[in-house]
């Protein structure tokens, strides 16, 4: 018995370390991502210096960052103003742990694998609150209620969302759900969940403070919000968090609506990663092109239209579950 | 010093604690907060400076507060030959400042009884429309990066660098021109620069209805714009608005057209207005008068071939030519309203006083009234919709 928990503990363990690195390393191919992606919205080649086709950028950026000096500022409270970042990007990496990336590329399988990522989550929320109170800055108090406010509003249709899914296939194992849908488009849940799709996805955005939804950050109007004060790698932290959220939501998505690791002919990985990225380069794309929603009208949408339709979507996979 | 005295000074500091944050917060509520938009804030363009009383989100009451970007150009007018201010109307207004020059060497040619060539009257419109449409390229993208689209600013300064280059030409500088000078322009228009601008037109007015597609018929955008700052004509009126910010409120009053000036009566063109006062109003009327600039644009080039003259008189004013005495006032349209520059002279070599009326400082003079009871992000869309060009404010 001891033998088998060791052996669970260490494989646990191995699953965490390879974690961090996919996190770090999806950050640095991020990053890269985004500013080429921007670079050629916008008519411009995007990094081009370091590197082939500057793809050291990202690597150079995250040095530039660490070399730079970690200031407190005046009157800010010490311990939470820097345990802020750490609770922003550590829960992170627990929620990459259930994700089944491939048929045995799993870091855990749990049964409760959806919940565990939904709960989370929401950590995040409570280290941008932590952040922008105790920067003792205005703009970031500001950019802190902001956070709060729609993290609270965009949990609540993305869990009905994913309850759907839950619905339809009976359990909130990551693994499982991927097992039940087959290996062709229109065998995937999206084509039984439609609505629970664009739901989810919306609530994404909104998630994970990306463009049109980023009012915590809100550049042109909160200078920038919640980590107006951070420098350095406080700053960095919160930024690599970011893009985990952003990896582990088109993760989850995929999952819950394409089909994982599922996909024709032969089944893997690379389905897996083909599809997140496709969500990824979607939201990306998003962000270059639209303006950014003004506060009231975020929460209009989400509590007039997400949150009935999430609603309704509910009730009808009920009621078609039971006929 | 006590420890309670450095308290008190300390308590001050972190309420921003100079003059013009006290006066304000005497006016406070309870349980508001005072937010200090500015100076270094990214969205008001440079040194504005705006005290907020915000409850949440909502602004009670705004203040702009003034002068940190102060250069006594006024003053430096007293002080410098006639010649030599012309640079300083390049410098007022970076968005376009040759709608400066010209009000500039306007007033003084009236001053004067200066009688300018045809030939540099059309290559005046030419220049001055050209920067007119750089300048509301500057504002579309800045405008729209205050409501958070990152791409627009860079497709505006695509055609904007087309404008610059062949701006640089005639004038030799790309952003401060100062090529007018008293009794005509500093350069004459070659042959080349004239086919880059008819080169130039048609290619951006390709570029217009993709504009309107992608960022004006968004619906995020829309949602942003429509509704936002209402500002009925009696605001108008009472602050003096003038240019896009009064044409958006219904007021059709173009300096262009109302007292024209040069040779703008000889060119076919519309004023365009809109009725709904909010952003979307100014905005739209700034679009429009784009494609209508190009319609001066194109009849210019065509007239410029036939007009006579040279590009200046024949006997420009020296160096230290002096103004007959007397004063005069003249007025131009530029890209965000009424230009007016009044000169004194007392028969000297240099000014005895110019007053400089900046269109920026009256339409911003309405920013308090107007953002009273908006939310934080409507004031950013509210001030982008004024195009301010905050040196011009400050002067």
């Amino acid at each position: 018995m001891t033998t088998f928990i060791n052996i669970q503990l260490l494989y646990l363990i191995i699953a965490l370390v390879a974690i961090m690195a996919w996190v770090g390393l999806n950050a640095l191919v991020l990053v890269y991502c985004e500013r080429k992606f921007a670079g050629h919205i916008q008519r411009r080649p995007g990094p081009f210096e370091v590197g082939p086709h500057g793809a050291l950028q990202p690597l150079i950026d995250g040095l530039k960052l660490m070399g730079k000096q970690l200031l407190t500022p005046d009157g800010a409270d010490k311990v939470l103003f820097w345990l802020a970042p750490i609770l922003s990007f550590v829960p992170v990496l627990l929620l990459f742990v259930p994700i089944p990336y491939g048929p045995v590329l799993t870091g855990m399988e749990m049964n409760l694998g959806i919940l565990l990522i939904l709960a989370f989550a929401g950590f995040n929320s409570l280290a941008l609150l932590l952040a922008g109170w105790a920067s003792n800055n205005k703009w970031g108090l500001l950019g802190a209620a902001r956070a709060v406010a729609q993290a609270v509003a965009y949990e609540i249709p993305m869990l009905l969302a994913v309850l759907g899914v839950a619905f339809i296939t009976g359990t909130l194992n990551l693994t499982e759900i991927t097992t039940m849908q087959g290996a062709w488009p229109w065998q995937w849940n999206i084509v039984l969940q439609p609505l629970g799709f664009i739901v989810f996805l919306v609530s994404a955005f909104g998630e994970t403070n990306r463009a049109p939804f980023d009012l915590p950050e809100g550049e042109s109007e909160l200078t920038a919000g919640f980590h107006t004060e951070y420098s350095s790698m406080g700053f960095g932290l919160f930024f690599m968090a970011e893009y985990a959220y952003m990896v582990v939501v088109c993760s989850v998505c995929t999952v819950l609506y394409l089909g994982g690791f599922k996909g024709p002919f032969i089944d893997g990985w690379w389905w897996f990663l083909a599809k997140t990225y496709a969500l990824l380069f979607l939201m990306i794309w998003v962000r270059w092109t639209y303006p950014r929603v003004r506060f009231d009208q975020l929460l209009n949408i989400n509590w007039k239209w997400l949150l009935p339709l999430a609603t309704f979507n509910l009730l009808a996979t009920a009621f078609f579950i039971k006929l | 010093m006590s420890s309670e005295t450095v308290f008190q000074t300390r308590a001050e500091d972190s309420i921003g604690g100079d003059f013009y944050a006290q006066h304000f917060q005497e006016g406070c509520e309870e349980n508001t907060l005072v937010l200090n938009m500015g100076p270094q804030h990214p969205s008001t363009h440079g040194v504005l400076r705006v005290i907020l009383e915000v409850d949440g989100e909502y602004i009670l009451r705004a203040e702009p507060v003034l002068g940190y970007l102060h250069r006594m150009h006024e003053k430096m007018g007293e002080v410098k030959s006639w010649y030599q201010f012309i640079p300083n109307m390049g410098r007022v207004d970076y968005g376009h400042p040759l709608a400066w020059n010209w009000a500039y060497v306007g007033a003084v040619e009236k001053l004067a009884g200066i009688e300018v060539p045809e030939r540099a009257e059309f290559i005046r419109v030419i220049t001055c429309e050209l920067n007119r449409l750089a300048s509301h390229l500057l504002w579309w993208g800045a405008y729209l990066l205050d409501l958070g689209a990152f791409t627009p600013i860079l497709y505006a300064f695509d055609d904007r660098e087309a404008i610059l280059d062949i701006l640089q030409r005639p004038t030799g500088s790309r952003l401060t021109y100062s090529s007018f000078r008293i009794g005509g322009v500093q350069t004459d228009l070659d042959e080349k620069t004239v086919q880059m601008i008819r080169d130039f037109i048609p290619i951006f007015r390709e570029r217009l209805p993709m504009y309107k597609a992608l960022v004006t018929d968004n619906i995020i955008l829309r949602k942003r714009v429509e509704g936002i700052g209402e500002m009925s004509p009696d605001v108008i009126d009472r602050y003096g608005c003038s240019g896009p910010v009064a044409r958006g409120s219904g007021i059709e009053y173009d300096v262009r057209r109302n007292e024209p000036y040069s040779i703008y009566d000889r060119f076919d063109f519309e004023v365009p207005t809109e009725d709904t006062c909010c952003a979307a109003g100014r905005y739209l009327v700034r679009m429009e008068e784009m494609a209508q600039t190009l319609r001066i644009l194109e009849q210019a080039v065509d007239g410029l071939d036939k007009a006579e003259g040279g590009c200046i008189m024949e006997k420009a004013p020296k160096p230290n030519w002096k103004a007959p005495a007397g004063e005069a006032w003249f007025a131009v349209e530029s890209g965000r309203g009424k230009v007016g520059v009044h000169v004194v002279s007392d028969g000297s070599k240099t000014p005895y006083r110019i007053k400089l009326r900046s269109p920026s400082y009256s339409n911003l003079s309405s920013f308090a009234e107007v953002a009273e009871g908006v939310l934080i992000a409507d004031a950013v869309s509210i001030l982008g919709s004024l195009d301010l060009i905050i040196p011009e404010v400050d002067r």
